[in-house]
């Protein structure tokens, strides 16, 4: 199977038009935080939720380890209906569903090995097999020379490790990140990413995971839901939808993103329509192999003008080559018409933001 | 100083630590139980049982509103049934018990209730049952401010020890008043007082030291 992309024939989880309503409580009214989402999340994959906050994501998440019931609709883990699972029968499944959080949920009062330690411990483990299981999981984090630290010694990265761990301590075979890395700097956010990437690959752990930054689907998933006011408005594989977004939603949480922005000089001058000497904002969106290309000379060469480059980024999403450039020449016919032929003819994906003087 | 009078000193202080560590054991663990109950069976919590919660709290505040002079006189047949007196020190030690499992309970319940939601919930998560989020996870946590109640505890009960003194409790309280008041020593009433600021100070200081060896959560450790 190519790596890049993943076919899920299988599914871990899958949502069937699932509602959850809160009803009203002391001063909040009562209110609707999922819509009848239907979602499937392969098996082995990672798969992104993303949406603002109040969308509904972190209610959605809890549903898959009964930390919360649908009001209506079925949850399935495995084929087994979570909702219909008694508390025994929760517990049984909660064991086999790891979880991390945003703010990590470590005891203050346990060692980094106690706190790995603690679902085994409630699974009723005995000493042995514990330190038996504790010790490569610390070390598959990274952090089994700090066993023997309490939490509030470590930086935050190295608590979520701590987290990661202990979701991983039950061998689940899910593993559920609920904000994981909102609360970390952007540097220690992607080794905590890459960790994620390594256990997904290595331990085959399919990785649910929910999250308000672009930055992480983009960086980690394999597939992404876009959630918007309870209600899934887009899904697909992660590339396809970063490439060819079509729900105003993904479209702004995408324009968070560095280089989908023009810089504010730009785009404070940009202009609906042409006037005489006007020069074109054109967005190239390249992918697969043109991303390899040298497009951009050979762009220079066939539209046989100056051609500005104003913003780029060159990326990866979900395991793909990704370029944006944004560029700017003369917007008479005959230069538009180079540079189109150039762009049918390599078959790029081009948009028009404006024009400026 | 007199022999005499140091060997009622003694006695007096004895006598004290005896009602005081006797009515703080007691109370302490009918208290510990009731002020986890109290914070875990709210609606929606781990136990619920919302009117039962209720009906406690209400019985925690009862008890705690009355004036504890007023408890030891109120409760006296009640001290009679279990000792068979009402008099002397270890008449003394039901109401200061009484006395004790309101009061330590609602500080246990502030100090559990005082847990990140987060740590129950990722225990919960982990396939805990509310009993193991208990041990496991709540008094766990909570070990250095139960450590802390239970020195307030027991500093307050040095304190009602003395007041059960005005009405034939023995130690120290019934020291100071019998010869520091009622027969013009001032000097018994010093050493009195003296001894009790010390005893309250030691309590005080070895519960601060114990509360703060618990206490992970800081990078001093």
């Amino acid at each position: 199977m190519n790596a890049s992309v993943p076919v899920f024939d299988d599914v871990t989880v899958a949502f069937q038009r699932v509602s959850k309503r809160f009803a009203a409580s002391g001063e909040s009214g009562a209110f609707t935080a999922l819509n009848n989402v239907d979602l499937n999340v392969g098996r082995g994959s990672i798969t992104g939720i993303i949406g603002r906050s109040g969308a509904g994501k972190s209610t959605l998440i809890r549903l898959v380890n009964g930390l919360e019931k649908p009001s209506s609709g079925k949850v399935l883990v495995d084929g087994v209906d979570v909702g219909a699972l008694d508390e025994a029968g929760l517990r049984n499944l909660r064991r086999s569903v790891g979880m991390i959080f945003q703010h990590f949920n470590l005891l203050s009062s346990h060692t980094v090995f106690g706190n790995v330690a603690l679902p085994l411990e409630i699974a009723g483990m005995d000493r042995r097999a514990i330190e038996a299981r504790v010790r490569p999981l610390l070390d598959l984090v990274g952090l089994a020379d700090k066993h023997a630290r309490y939490p509030a010694e470590l930086s935050g990265g190295q608590k979520q490790r701590i987290g990661i761990a202990r979701a991983l301590a039950t061998e689940p075979k899910l593993l559920l990140s609920d904000e994981a890395t909102s609360a970390l700097d952007p540097e220690t956010t992607q080794s905590i990413l890459e960790l994620l990437k390594r256990i997904n690959a290595e331990l085959g752990l399919t990785v649910l995971l929910i999250t308000h930054e672009m930055e992480v689907v983009k960086a980690v998933t394999s597939d992404v839901a876009v959630i918007d006011k309870g209600e899934i408005v887009e899904r697909g594989h992660t590339f396809d939808v970063f490439t060819h977004p079509k729900h105003e939603t993904t479209r702004a949480l995408l324009s968070g993103l560095p280089g989908s922005k023009l810089p504010d000089a730009v785009a404070r001058g940009l202009k609906p329509a042409p006037s005489a000497g006007d020069r074109a904002v054109v967005r190239l969106t390249f992918f697969g192999a043109t991303a390899e290309r040298p497009l951009v000379s050979q762009l220079i060469k066939s539209v046989g003008a100056e051609v500005n480059i104003i913003a780029g980024t060159i990326d990866e999403i979900g395991g793909k080559p990704y370029g944006s450039l944004v560029v700017a020449y003369a917007a008479d016919a005959e230069t538009s018409g180079r540079a189109e032929r150039f762009f049918t003819e390599n078959g790029l994906v081009t948009e028009v933001l404006g024009y400026v003087a | 100083m007199s022999p005499d009078l140091l060997l009622l000193i003694a006695k007096a202080t004895f006598d004290t630590l005896r009602m005081v560590a006797i009515a703080g054991l007691i109370g302490s663990l009918i208290g510990l139980p009731i002020g986890i109950f109290l914070a875990t069976s709210g609606k929606g919590e781990l136990f619920p049982a919302p009117n039962i919660n209720r009906i406690v709290g209400l019985i925690v505040n009862a008890t705690r509103s009355t004036p504890f002079i007023i408890l030891v006189v109120a409760i006296i047949p009640f001290t009679r049934l279990v000792t068979g007196t009402s008099i002397g020190t270890k008449a003394a030690i039901v109401p200061l018990t009484i006395a004790t499992i309101p009061f330590f309970a609602r500080l246990v319940e502030a100090a559990i209730r005082d847990i990140d939601k987060g740590l129950i919930e990722a225990a919960r998560a982990m396939g805990a049952t509310p009993t193991q989020i208990v041990f496991k996870v709540l008094l766990a946590e909570a070990r250095p401010a139960l450590t802390l109640a239970l020195t307030m505890t027991i500093v307050s009960l040095i304190g009602y020890s003395a007041m059960v003194g005005a009405v034939g409790g023995g130690g120290l309280g019934d020291l100071g008043i019998r010869y520091g008041y009622q027969r013009f020593r001032p000097d018994v009433m010093l050493i009195v007082v003296v001894v009790l600021i010390v005893l309250v100070q030691l309590v005080q200081s070895a519960g601060d030291r114990l509360a703060r060896r618990f206490d992970k959560r800081s990078r001093k450790n």
